[in-house]
């Protein structure tokens, strides 16, 4: 480090050229910040605790098969199985088929299975008071402008009234937040309906319910507990299939898309292009400088202290040029999700999009900077000041 | 005064350089080729234009000693164009797979509000009402041509995935009418299912997608053996759906006398708004019809439209990566033949003769990267399957298309990204100081 003076002033021989490159490194980390967001919200999706806590029963056939209710009962008798809520999807529309909305009809206990999801136990409390009341996201109630203790009408997609239309009207009665900032992408986007209503009101559904959600004392005991669901519904019409909530998450988000492939081979070449643009230029400056070097060796410098200062000096600009990436990508990143009123929602750089930049600026400093420092340990000092 | 001289200059730089890329994104290819054509012109006859195309020819004639930089150049507008067409082509691909699934001549009749197949619910008098509408077309024995259908999401195992792991595929029921309301749809391989039996026909995709969908073989559907007796191919979005007959399907999955949709080819393709008031003015019917073009349109728009947002957003921020990439090293390059750039204009080159050489060659670098990138993305992704869940209910398998247009926009983005890159550089070729850049090393 008592060299630093000495790499920085380095850096800044050629202004134009340090910050040209510098430009092209911070839109690569600007990308990847962006990128790695997304990535990482998708892997983390069901990922914590409380998702490895639950499991996840739904109808074998397919999942827009309905199960009895009466499996209610059933599920909550197995032993490590602490309690036991259901849900059915509701296809809630609003203003037409283009605003889809994930609406859930849920029992009264729903919400104490999801202790990461936060609300105010007044509104809750108003919730199971008021029949027609509805929990609705944050993000939702931006993105509409809805107030609590408005009306609100929704169309459902699949299920009509008591009156044979599909319209229905909702009372909001209180707000979902996420107390994880990192699943808000879901749990803030998200309506919960009492099922009582709505299963009394649609001619549909007849003591049926889309899925239970059951949650485990003992996580390792999981798979059998998993398993002891399954064998209640052997061999019925109504066979079942039971994962921790985790599991079934993944494999919902596998059939997306190869999210991570995509992203990651767009990733790829990003960081093969950078790298080759970065690589030139490091080149370009330790060739300019051949006679410095060649001076700094004369005077006493070890060929490996030469090889160090080019190395450091490849990392600083790619670290400088990293952070200020990753940093522009923090502050954007939410800026776009607050201008489109919650329709993108781009997670902001968490910790480990941090550690893993930092890991590859580091890597990509030592990469580019690696041929330039060996020439430059290599340089044989009468050549190099003879110009030759 | 000095310093606002320069001011106004560069403020007039950064209105140029908008003005260009503004043209070059709105205008038509035949203006462009037209500019081309009179900047070829004026090369060729005009004095200037000859020095420029000499002075040109110097420097593409040394460009193998600048390899090193010039090649970085190259494969970094590459990368760029690359990933861009790469992206686009997956959103291409996926609106055509899904919009290619209709035409004018079939409608799609649903219940009113629903918005997919699988939302939507009709009883058989509400069926039985719609196939007597006059405008749909007869077939040989005078039955109406309408298909009702049945779609249900079927879990099946996917390929290559975990022992245990589940896909969601659509599970169409239909009777034989389907066949002659899709005229396009071929049996590939072994034969129809057979009415009443637990028998299925896969489309290519989904075969493609899930595991134990060859001919002859068993799967379970729920508690029931059914077996897969063919393989359709029909180009579109049918392709990743499994079919069978509609009341088998209707049985097992509890679904009585209903149908979800009906299908129906018209007698002629002007005939759909006579249809669709024929079903508006029956008081009985409360449904929705759309011409499966406008359907299948519908239900691609969303998710195309984010993948060809994502593919520019992506491809911009590279874009501004790239021209710094090409900025340095037309900078460099410049520096490096700052003796020569001087010695021609001392022997009498202007100014504009400079600043085009500068900007043609690295123009030329960049429509070199653009081709490469774009030659490199229609290698890799012409074709390659990808899959996605559609509407969020069953996988829809769809072809990365890389056309002809989509390599002509990645080619522009190369020539713009080659314009900002190659601008500075070259000006700064015909403004520096004759004497100092003969005096320099």
């Amino acid at each position: 480090m008592k060299y630093f003076h000495l790499v920085w002033a380095a850096l800044f021989r050629r202004k134009t050229r340090t910050f040209l490159t510098l430009a092209s490194i911070v839109a690569a980390f600007l990308l990847f910040g962006l990128l790695d967001g997304i990535r990482s919200s998708f892997a983390q999706l069901g990922q914590n605790a409380d998702g490895a806590q639950r499991l996840q029963t739904s109808s074998k056939l397919s999942f827009i098969e309905t199960l009895p209710i009466s499996l209610q009962g059933r599920i909550a008798n197995i032993d490590n199985i602490e309690a036991v809520t259901y849900a059915n999807w509701f296809g809630g529309t609003y203003q037409g088929p283009k605003n889809q909305l994930f609406t859930f009809a849920v029992a009264p206990n729903y919400l104490d299975l999801y202790p990461e999801i936060e609300v105010d136990p007044a509104q809750v409390e108003a919730w199971k008071r008021n029949r027609t009341g509805m929990l609705v996201g944050e993000t939702m109630m931006k993105r509409f402008d809805w107030k609590v203790g408005q009306r609100v009408p929704l169309q459902s997609g699949i299920y009509p009234n008591s009156d044979g239309s599909l319209d229905w009207a909702f009372d909001i009665v209180g707000v979902l937040r996420a107390k994880d900032k990192k699943s808000a992408g879901f749990t803030e986007a998200l309506i919960l309906m009492h099922y009582d209503y709505f299963e009394e009101s649609t001619p549909y559904v007849d003591g049926d319910v889309g899925w239970y959600i059951s949650r485990v004392s003992d996580v390792r005991r999981s798979d059998a507990a998993a398993k002891a669901i399954d064998a209640l519904s052997l061999n019925s019409p109504h066979e079942t299939r039971s994962m921790s909530e985790q599991a079934a998450m993944a494999s919902q988000l596998k059939q997306m898309a190869d999210v991570g492939l995509i992203v990651g081979s767009i990733m790829g070449a990003v960081f093969f292009t950078l790298l080759l643009l970065t690589g030139n230029t490091m080149a370009q400056a330790v060739r300019e400088r051949t006679s410095e070097l060649a001076v700094l060796k004369t005077i006493g410098f070890s060929s490996s202290s030469v090889l160090w200062m080019v190395l450091a000096e490849s990392m600083l600009i790619v670290v400088i040029g990293g952070v200020l990436g990753l940093g522009l990508a923090a502050v954007i990143g939410p800026a776009v999700s607050a201008g489109s009123g919650g329709m993108i929602s781009l997670p902001p750089v968490g910790l480990q999009s941090w550690l893993l930049g930092l890991v590859l600026m580091l890597a990509i400093g030592l990469l580019v900077g690696a041929l330039p420092a060996i020439r430059a340990m290599r340089l044989n000092i009468v050549d190099a000041l003879a110009g030759r | 005064m000095n310093r606002l001289k320069k001011m106004l200059r560069a403020a007039g730089l950064v209105l140029l350089i908008a003005l260009v890329l503004a043209a070059w994104i709105l205008l038509p290819w035949w203006v462009l080729l037209g500019a081309a054509a009179a900047f070829a012109l004026w090369m060729l006859l005009a004095r200037s234009g000859r020095q420029a195309a000499s002075v040109t020819m110097v420097g593409v004639s040394t460009l193998s000693q600048r390899i090193g930089s010039s090649s970085v150049v190259i494969v970094g507008i590459a990368g760029v164009v690359g990933v861009l067409v790469a992206l686009l082509a997956m959103a291409e691909g996926y609106r055509h797979t899904v919009s290619s699934s209709g035409d004018e001549r079939t409608a799609i009749v649903l219940r009113g509000g629903s918005a997919a197949e699988l939302m939507s619910v009709m009883t058989r008098d509400a069926i039985t009402t719609i196939e007597r509408a006059p405008e749909i077309a007869r077939d040989a024995d005078g039955r109406p041509m309408a298909s009702p259908e049945l779609v249900v999401a079927a879990n099946l195992p996917v390929r290559g995935g975990g022992a245990d792991e589940d896909g969601s595929v659509q599970l169409r029921g239909v009777g034989d009418m389907a066949w002659a309301v899709r005229p396009d749809l071929e049996i590939v391989e072994g034969r129809r299912f057979e009415p009443g039996k637990r028998e299925l026909v896969v489309g290519k995709g989904a075969r493609r997608q899930f595991t134990g969908l060859d001919p002859g073989s068993e799967l379970r559907l729920g508690t029931q053996p059914w077996t897969v007796v063919g393989v359709f191919e029909s180009g579109d979005s049918m392709e990743s759906e499994i079919w069978a007959d509609a009341e088998v399907v209707a049985s097992t999955y509890g679904r009585g006398s209903s149908r979800a949709s009906v299908f129906a080819r018209l007698s002629d393709p002007s005939a759909f708004n006579a249809f669709k008031a024929t079903l508006a003015a029956d008081p009985r019917l409360q449904v929705e019809a759309k011409t499966t073009l406008d359907y299948f349109q519908d239900q691609s728009e969303g998710v195309s439209k984010v993948l060809r947002i994502i593919g520019i957003v992506v491809g911009s921020i590279m874009a501004i990566g790239a021209v710094f990439g090409a900025l340095n090293t037309m900078f460099a390059s410049v520096a490096s033949r700052a003796r020569e750039i001087a010695t021609l204009r001392a022997i009498g080159f202007r100014g504009v003769p400079v600043v085009v050489a500068v900007l043609l060659e690295t123009m030329l670098l960049a429509a070199l990267g653009g081709a490469l990138g774009g030659a490199i993305a229609w290698l890799v992704f012409n074709g390659y399957t990808a899959s996605t869940l559609a509407g969020g209910v069953a996988q829809l398998s769809f072809e990365f298309k890389v056309s002809p247009a989509l390599l002509w926009e990645g080619l522009k983005w190369a020539l713009a990204i080659g314009f900002v890159g190659g601008l500075f550089p070259a000006l700064r070729a015909a403004t520096m100081p004759v004497t100092d850049a003969l005096r320099a090393a």
